[in-house]
């Protein structure tokens, strides 16, 4: 059976074509204003790679923000399912699935099979999610891409104590006045950051294996930080962006 | 967990355009107090609002479900809360105040005409927020203000120093009411009053036990629409008589094995006020076959519950039925400052958590509840107290919790996409799925 989970998030769309339980494709492309179109451009794309068209995938099923924007999709499911059902094909030990995408952050308690027992997410705040350490790389006058490894080499910990990302940047701003070294205040962001996540996934009650996804998983930095919240091992599959697509098109497959 | 899908006969409630007709009559009452020769008092929906009532004929105007009201309507909600802060009155501040404040500030009654002067103004201060909130309607709007202080503490202890405390200050408060508006006070009308508060309060009581039934007779919205004429107009025989109405109705609905949703396959609780602008919510997970069969928010803020002989939550008897002396004024006093001691809305939501845990636990299981769904209500300091405790104590349990971010009364506050996106993600972990799909 070959299924397709599309995965429209905030700031990209990705798509992921499976096979009897093998990976086909995959495709990414920002979302922009027109979130239907854009999922009509993944899926092409993801098509093109896998050598197919669209009447070979059986079942198409569509998941985050704009889901219902998905005019071809079979049917949708929640991203919480999503994530669970993707984090546990992937590493069948998950047990908490931590999501940080570019504007949610969420943590999910899930069972062997990849059924969500609880979750919460980021109430109507960026300060838990990508777009923060986007606006505070700006901020500090760093790529994004480079903000991870540079909070590597920071020396001292600052505390950023505002938890609302527009007071942060405030704080970031002040930091910069006060000299502050690039490096300790891209580590204070994402300690920042991970702190929240951590209350959150906390909320659901953390288990081992602790994966993490979404985009913001491949920014070693954040890593870093929430390892140090956590006190624990964080699991990261190869493709973290890409598990919410991965879990729709496994439900489409169930 | 989740029963099998079946379908219920259901029927409409005959008793709910009566709700509806009595709360119309209450709103053009506040306008009309006036010509109608009564008094018009303002005052918090939990004040003690039987007292008045030997004053003779009345109308008391009560801020929250006026807040609450307004909120429905986006664009003149907006030029409330836009009017209360363009006076400097911070956005975080409780919601209904603010929108009774922009009616005010504005001159507009939300039913027509211009916002209705009040004789004086009593408050039972039991929300901090709230006393304030009358007593700036007092300088605002020149009318004298009274404000009555709510002893708070654990229940059970220290009964009779807040007894006393409180009968001070009420027979204080007739003092204060006979000197503004020259009017002699008859203990007879107020024995009156406070017998239909007690009873209208028993009977919705009484009404909500019958949720305990599946499938559950009511459900939250129309719930919302019934509980309200037990804030409004509780010290009100006519009051009395919805509520008896109601009762038989119920009663028979349940023997009769008459759903509020025909498609019940899960019963939810929530908590907090709801956004009353977006109801739509109850209907939306109505599409899963959800019913919602209540909550400490709606059964406690007109009613209370106090343990049966066989163990179960039940209605609580009138101070008449409990045979307390109700012949001086004395008398009356006492047993209306018990009731309001013994209110879990004060007791517990406002002032002790853990104690509304403890209540929630004895709801979701005799209430036969699947889940429940938390509204972190950012227009309510007093209904937020205490929510992440309580959840945690449900979860805690192996009770399945959501929650959501809002506000009861201010739009700007609300989600809507992402709280259906979170409701669909909670649905699906209680395996639920749209029934229509």
């Amino acid at each position: 059976m070959i299924t397709a989970g599309i995965d429209v998030g905030s700031k990209t769309v990705k798509v992921v074509i499976l096979q009897d339980g093998k990976i086909l494709a995959r495709s990414l492309v920002l979302t922009g204003f027109e979130q239907g179109k854009a999922a009509e451009e993944a899926f092409a794309l993801a098509l093109k790679q896998a050598g197919l068209s669209a009447k070979d995938i059986q079942k198409v099923v569509a998941t985050g923000a704009g889901r219902t924007s998905v005019s071809f999709a079979t049917e949708s499911v929640s991203d919480v399912a999503a994530d669970a059902r993707g984090a546990v094909f992937i590493n069948p030990n998950a047990r908490t699935v931590i999501d940080v995408g570019a504007e949610e952050g969420r943590g999910i308690s899930t069972d062997t099979r990849g059924k969500v027992i609880d979750f919460a997410v980021n109430e109507r705040c960026a300060a838990g999610a990508g777009t923060f350490t986007e606006a505070m790389s700006r901020a500090i006058e760093v790529k994004l891409e480079d903000m991870g490894e540079l909070s590597l080499k920071s020396t001292q910990e600052i505390p950023l104590n505002a938890q609302c990302a527009v007071f942060a940047e405030s704080e970031v701003v002040s930091l910069v006045h006060a000299k502050t070294s690039k490096e300790d205040i891209a580590r204070a962001i994402h300690d920042g950051i991970s702190n929240r996540i951590a209350a959150m996934a906390r909320r659901v009650g953390v288990q081992n294996d602790i994966v993490l996804i979404g985009g913001v998983a491949r920014n070693k930095g954040f890593v870093a930080s929430l390892k140090r919240q956590l006190e624990a091992d964080i699991k990261i599959p190869d493709e973290p962006e890409y598990v919410g697509a991965l879990g729709a098109a496994v439900i489409a497959a169930s | 967990m989740v029963t099998s899908i079946k379908k219920y006969q259901t029927r409409p409630l005959d008793s709910f355009k009566k709700a509806v007709e009595l709360r119309k009559e209450y709103y053009q009452n506040v306008r009309e107090a006036k010509q109608q020769g009564k008094l018009l008092i303002t005052g918090g929906a939990d004040s003690m609002v039987a007292l008045p009532a030997g004053l003779g004929d009345y109308v008391f105007f009560e801020g929250e479900p006026y807040g609450a009201t307004i909120s429905m309507d986006p664009e003149f909600s907006g030029k409330c809360v836009e009017a209360a802060e363009a006076k400097n009155f911070a956005r975080d501040m409780c919601a209904y105040m603010r929108n009774y404040w922009g009616s005010m500030f504005l001159n507009k009654y939300y039913f027509g005409g211009e916002f209705p002067k009040p004789d004086f103004v009593m408050q039972l201060g039991f929300c901090d927020t709230h006393a304030k909130w009358m007593q700036q309607v007092g300088e605002y709007m020149n009318a004298p203000y009274f404000g009555i202080d709510m002893p708070v503490g654990t229940p059970g202890r220290n009964v009779e120093a807040k007894v006393k405390y409180l009968t001070s200050q009420m027979n204080d408060a007739i003092e204060w009411m006979q000197k503004v508006t020259g009017r002699k006070y008859d203990d007879d009308k107020l024995r009156e009053a406070v017998r239909n508060e007690c009873k209208s309060s028993t009977l919705w009581s009484e009404i909500v036990c019958y949720n305990k039934a599946i499938p559950a007779p009511l459900e939250q919205r129309l719930i919302f629409t019934l509980f309200i004429i037990c804030i409004l107009r509780r010290y009100e025989r006519k009051s009395v008589e919805f509520y008896e109405t109601l009762r038989d109705e119920v009663k028979q609905r349940v023997a009769d094995g008459i759903a509020a949703v025909a498609t019940e396959r899960c019963r939810l609780m929530d908590d907090s006020q709801p956004p009353w602008y977006f109801l739509q919510l109850y209907k939306y997970m109505e599409k899963y076959g959800v019913s919602v069969v209540g909550s400490h928010y709606s059964f406690f803020l007109g009613g209370s519950l106090e343990e049966m002989p066989d163990g179960s939550l039940g209605a609580p008897k009138t101070p008449d039925e409990m045979g307390m002396p109700m012949k001086t004024r004395e008398d009356i006093l006492r047993a209306y400052a018990l009731w309001y001691i013994k209110k879990p809305i004060i007791s517990q939501m406002f002032a002790l958590p853990h104690f509304k845990s403890e209540t929630m636990l004895r709801l979701v299981k005799e209430w036969k509840v699947n889940g429940v769904i938390f509204h972190l209500n950012r227009g309510c300091e007093g209904t937020a107290m205490g929510q992440m405790e309580n959840r945690l104590a449900l979860t805690k349990a192996g009770i399945p919790v959501m929650t959501y971010e809002g506000n009861m009364a201010d739009r700007r506050e609300f989600d809507e996409a992402q709280t259906l996106r979170r409701i669909d993600a909670f649905m699906e972990s209680l395996g639920l799925s749209k029934l229509e799909s």
